[in-house]
């Protein structure tokens, strides 16, 4: 009902820009699906192509089994939530959730029903009769939320909802969210240039870059194999170490001699960069089992975790270690690779050969 | 979002190619909107058109009926006329009248401009005592207009002996141009982030230094943009100039050439030329600072 | 050589108080941050101390002479700028060299001297672009060149890393520790990132509403933090407050769960509390029957490294740190056992810390 496919989706702009090229998506019904990538990627694009305000040159968006192709936006059953909120700012906020509701004409009884309903689902009991310029941030994006929920759509569309708000809103609003969609079970594609909110919520992220899909897989599939060097870079902070390594009799080895266990299938005498993650290596003391020598470049005390930044073998590399731990700066430490076989690439391709 | 979601597209979303409407409701649309634009282009140009005919027609043909739409001699001996004596040699009263205007016009906005950029920047750089009050009653000498204060201006005027004067002319309008050119620098101003003078000022530079350095040349168009506006008005101006001159010494233009109209006979081509003539330097003015003349009337109008 | 000592520093703006009595001591060569939300006075009370904004009351004093009342360019301090105020008109070679001009250093000094700092910050090749022509990340080294190339008493940052994305801003932080070590100059440092303030301050002073919370180490701010904002604004997540009231020997919260009450917390009955409980001291895994709380799976949140299990306690949500594959269903029921020894207590009126 709610499932969205996209099938060699192509948008060119009248000036010639290529925003998306043959892209491919299916959506599952009830999903919390995430678009991820840098400002221009084609995600932003992508969804208005899905809803409807921009028209694409090439393939077809089904919705729900629906051919939506040449159907206008409030045609197609969809609700999207915007960046500012775009809340009428001369309505209360029961006003502005009923507005869809009451455009289509329905009972005065119906609209009531559903609007205090969004309105338990979402807190915003106490708030429904102030007017947008009384609300704070938080409060006019639930408002938004709302007025997008009562119509009951077959999908939600959200376009970065969260990146006005301050930091701290942000990661409530996430945790809402989430709770939210599971609640309601509605699918819902949801665009943001942020990988931890990418992370946090999708049960499926596709991570976009230059108008291409780069990948396309749960958070933890993105997470401990990326599928291409682009991904490796743009997922995790502090970002994956990318290092040189070679193969030598079954051996992995790193900067500095780092040993590291090889995945299956890795060929020979190829050029090849492997990508470990900060939390799967360890910080020692010098000259500990297993370790090579490096120097302690810098050291972040984040509160719960800290983070060394750890020269060996001339590179740097990023090191999460517990927050007991202390090496001072320029201090002679011991490296070593603790985690499993880690995603392995081609440098030339940049695509994960291991 | 509500039921018609087009409605809240975002503005970039309209300039893009947004889906098209039914190819029979775009054509009937485009008619109409032609046929609005060509009604008022007509009711516009018209007085325009006649007029430049009218100072290029022959004296019987100004008063020709039917009224001759084409097809008569042109004659530029009203454009002569304007310029030199009837009769004789040397400059006509209307060209004298016309270089004080340009006189006038020109210090009152020089005057204007120099006094008023200065002001703007401290109203968008400090913190004053009631400055939002100050400003309103800056902008409120605006909302008067000059015809109400014109005897209380007259009577002073006569006890200052500045009555017929050039003199007083020019003041009166630098008077009138200041608050303006203060409000709408002001905006300019504030564009100019005051970062850069205080980074100037970091750096070592005075305040002043840091000002004409830095944030002047991001100002000229703005400066351009109202020095323009300024210009318009003292040009046109018309109450004060007829009730305080009246000696062709010291009258501008616009009391001038409404002066031909009267008496037994009218030069209607001498009308229009003068008009016409009239009109040029501002026409000119305004089309070479066109792109900044937007820039100055929407100023402040979008919120970001 | 490089002290800034500024003391009850007052400033209002028509009738807001932006700064209500803050005190700061900055000593020569330290890494100064000035951490708090936005509106917080952070910008105004660097300001203050460059000289760029009129003081009410305070002063500022700078090697221990009295500065308050000098011109900008009298206290020899330079300032990075959130927006970089690169100038537009000129290059970065002319943006660069402009403090030295406005001394009237000769031109063979001043080019020498920029080429240095554009070796050192490694834009060598922007010497001739302007600023419309660089990427934020290069306007950002520009204007941090031109401040390195004064050689001044001080350096004062306005949350200058706040405009670039993620990445940027990740390797500027690294870069901007590495060039205060080997420089040994004094950074007063603005921003409202805590990552920030955690990743590279020697001293961190906490500033809400004009006035300073609390001054002292990343750890010290972390694990002993003097009131309920400070313990808010530091920690990602954000520390877990539950309201509770002490009873007997219980914490008793007002959602109806309840805890044993921790030895080291001397409070009177009834006295309504707020529990701080970091993510990272909550547990789905350990088992402890003593001290834990009962609660619903409200949402799962992967991270990656971690996952942010978001368990309803009490009609609050509460975000516990827990394995990268710690998985569930919205509504199961789960137990968070809690690690009291590191919890906090604050007076849920006055927001102060219940001292251990």
């Amino acid at each position: 009902m709610g499932e969205i496919s996209i099938e060699g989706l192509q948008k060119r702009f009248p000036d010639g820009t290529l925003a998306v090229e043959h892209l491919d998506l299916a959506i599952g019904e009830g999903e919390l699906f995430v678009m991820l990538g840098p400002s221009g990627c084609g995600k932003t694009t992508t969804l208005r192509c899905i809803a409807g305000l921009e028209r694409h040159t090439a393939g077809h968006i089904r919705i729900g089994g629906d051919l939506v192709d040449d159907l206008r936006p409030s045609e197609r059953d969809i609700a999207m939530v915007f960046q500012f909120y775009a809340l009428y700012p001369h309505m209360t906020a029961r006003e502005n959730i009923a507005f869809p509701l009451r455009a289509e004409g329905l009972r005065d009884a119906d609209v009531g029903d559903r609007v205090a309903e969004a309105a338990r689902m979402l807190r915003l009991e106490g708030l429904l009769d102030r007017r947008p310029g009384r609300l704070s941030g938080g409060e006019q994006q639930r408002v938004a939320l709302a007025r997008a929920m009562v119509r009951h759509p077959r999908a939600f569309l959200m376009d970065e909802p969260l990146t006005n708000l301050d930091a701290e809103l942000r990661a409530d609003m996430r945790a809402e969210l989430k709770h939210l969609q599971q609640r309601l079970g509605t699918t819902m594609v949801y665009v943001t240039h942020d990988q931890v909110e990418a992370m946090a919520l999708g049960h499926r992220i596709a991570i976009m870059r230059e108008g291409r899909l780069e990948q396309l897989g749960t958070p933890l599939e993105v997470y401990d194999r990326p599928a291409t060097l682009f991904c490796a870079r743009f997922i995790g902070s502090p970002p994956m170490n990318l290092v040189d390594v070679e193969l030598t009799n079954g051996a992995l080895t790193g900067p500095g001699g780092l040993a590291i266990e090889p995945p299956a299938g890795l060929v020979r005498g190829v050029r090849l960069v492997a990508g470990l993650r900060p939390e799967a290596l360890d910080v020692t003391d010098p000259g500990a089992e297993g370790t090579v020598a490096g120097r302690v470049v810098s050291e972040e005390m984040l509160g719960d975790e800290v983070i060394y930044v750890i020269e060996t073998g001339g590179t740097d590399l990023h090191v999460r270690m517990p927050p007991t731990t202390h090496y001072g700066s320029e201090a002679p430490v011991g490296i070593r690779h603790a985690g499993g076989p880690p995603p392995v690439y081609d440098p030339g391709t940049e695509q994960v050969v291991a | 979002m509500a039921v018609r979601v087009e409605d809240a597209v975002p503005v970039e979303a309209t300039a893009r190619s947004a889906a098209p409407p039914p190819g029979r409701r775009r054509s009937l649309r485009s008619v109409v909107e032609i046929v609005l634009l060509a009604v008022l282009l007509v009711v516009m140009l018209f007085p325009v058109v006649w007029m430049l005919e009218t100072s290029l027609k022959e004296g019987r043909d100004v008063y020709a009926v039917p009224a001759k739409l084409l097809g008569f001699d042109v004659t530029f001996d009203h454009y002569k006329d304007v310029f030199v004596q009837r009769g004789g040699t040397g400059a006509s009263d209307l060209a004298v009248s016309f270089q004080n205007s340009v006189l006038v016009a020109g210090l009152s906005t020089i005057i204007a401009t120099v006094l008023g950029v200065p002001a703007a920047w401290a109203y968008s750089r400090f913190t004053l005592k009631a400055k939002r009050d100050q400003l309103f009653f800056i902008l409120s000498t605006r909302f008067m207009p000059p015809v109400v204060v014109v005897i209380p201006i007259f009577l002073m005027y006569r006890d200052l002996s500045l009555i017929d004067t050039k003199l007083g002319l020019i003041l009166i309008y630098s008077a009138f141009n200041l608050p303006f050119t203060i409000w709408m620098m002001k905006g300019f101003v504030d564009e100019v982030p005051s970062e850069y003078e205080d980074a100037a000022m970091l750096d070592g530079y005075s305040r002043f230094e840091a000002f004409h350095r830095f944030t002047l040349p991001l100002l000229v168009p703005g400066i351009a943009a109202t020095a323009v506006f300024a210009l318009i008005f003292s040009w046109n101006e018309f109450v004060f100039a007829v009730f305080l001159t009246s000696s062709e010494e010291a009258r501008t233009a616009p009391p001038a050439i409404a002066g031909l109209i009267g008496g037994t006979t009218i030069d209607w081509g001498l009308v229009a030329a003068s008009a016409m003539v009239f009109a040029v330097p501002v026409l000119l003015f305004a089309f070479l600072v066109r792109k900044h003349l937007v820039a100055g009337v929407t100023l402040g109008a979008v919120r970001r | 050589m490089g002290s800034i000592r500024a003391e009850g520093l007052r400033k209002a703006f028509g009738d807001v108080e932006a700064l209500d009595g803050v005190s700061l001591d900055v000593p020569d060569g330290a890494f100064f941050v000035v951490l708090g939300p936005s509106g917080a006075g952070k910008t105004t009370t660097l300001r203050s101390i460059a000289g760029l904004e009129r003081l009410d009351e305070g002063t500022v004093h700078l090697d221990g002479l009295d500065a308050t009342r000098a011109a900008p360019a009298a206290r020899d301090l330079a300032m990075v700028f959130q927006s970089y105020a690169l100038y537009p008109k000129r290059t970065a070679f002319e943006n660069i060299a402009s403090p030295l001009r406005a001394r009237r250093l000769p031109r063979a000094d001043i080019a020498h001297r920029v080429r240095q700092v554009a070796e050192l910050l490694h834009i060598e090749r922007l010497m001739e672009r302007r600023p419309a022509q660089m990427s934020g990340g290069e306007q950002q080294r520009v204007a941090l060149a031109r401040a390195l190339v004064r050689e001044p008493r001080a350096f004062l940052m306005d949350e200058p890393l706040t405009n670039l994305d993620l990445k940027l801003r990740v390797e500027m932080r690294t870069e901007l520790t590495r060039i205060h070590r080997s420089l040994r100059g004094t950074f007063l440092y603005v921003t409202n990132d805590q990552v920030e303030a955690m990743s590279m301050a020697d001293q961190v002073a906490v500033l809400r509403e004009g006035r300073v919370q609390q001054t002292g180490a990343p750890r010290e701010v972390y694990e002993r933090p003097a009131n309920r904002w400070v313990a808010g604004f530091v920690g990602s997540p954000r520390i877990n407050l539950l309201s509770c009231r002490a009873d007997g020997d219980r914490l008793v919260g007002d959602g109806g769960w309840s805890l044993p009450r921790p030895s080291w917390a001397a409070v009177e009955p009834g006295r309504p509390l707020l529990l701080g409980l970091r993510a990272e001291d909550l547990s789905l895994d350990r088992r402890d029957e003593a001290s834990s709380l009962d609660g619903e799976l409200y949402a799962i949140e992967p991270l990656g490294d971690r996952t942010l299990v978001d368990v309803q306690v009490g009609g609050v949500v509460v975000k516990v740190k827990a394995r990268p594959s710690a998985g569930g269903r919205p509504g199961e029921r789960l137990a968070v056992a809690v690690d009291l020894d590191r919890a906090h207590l604050f007076d849920a009126d006055t927001g102060v810390a219940v001292p251990r």
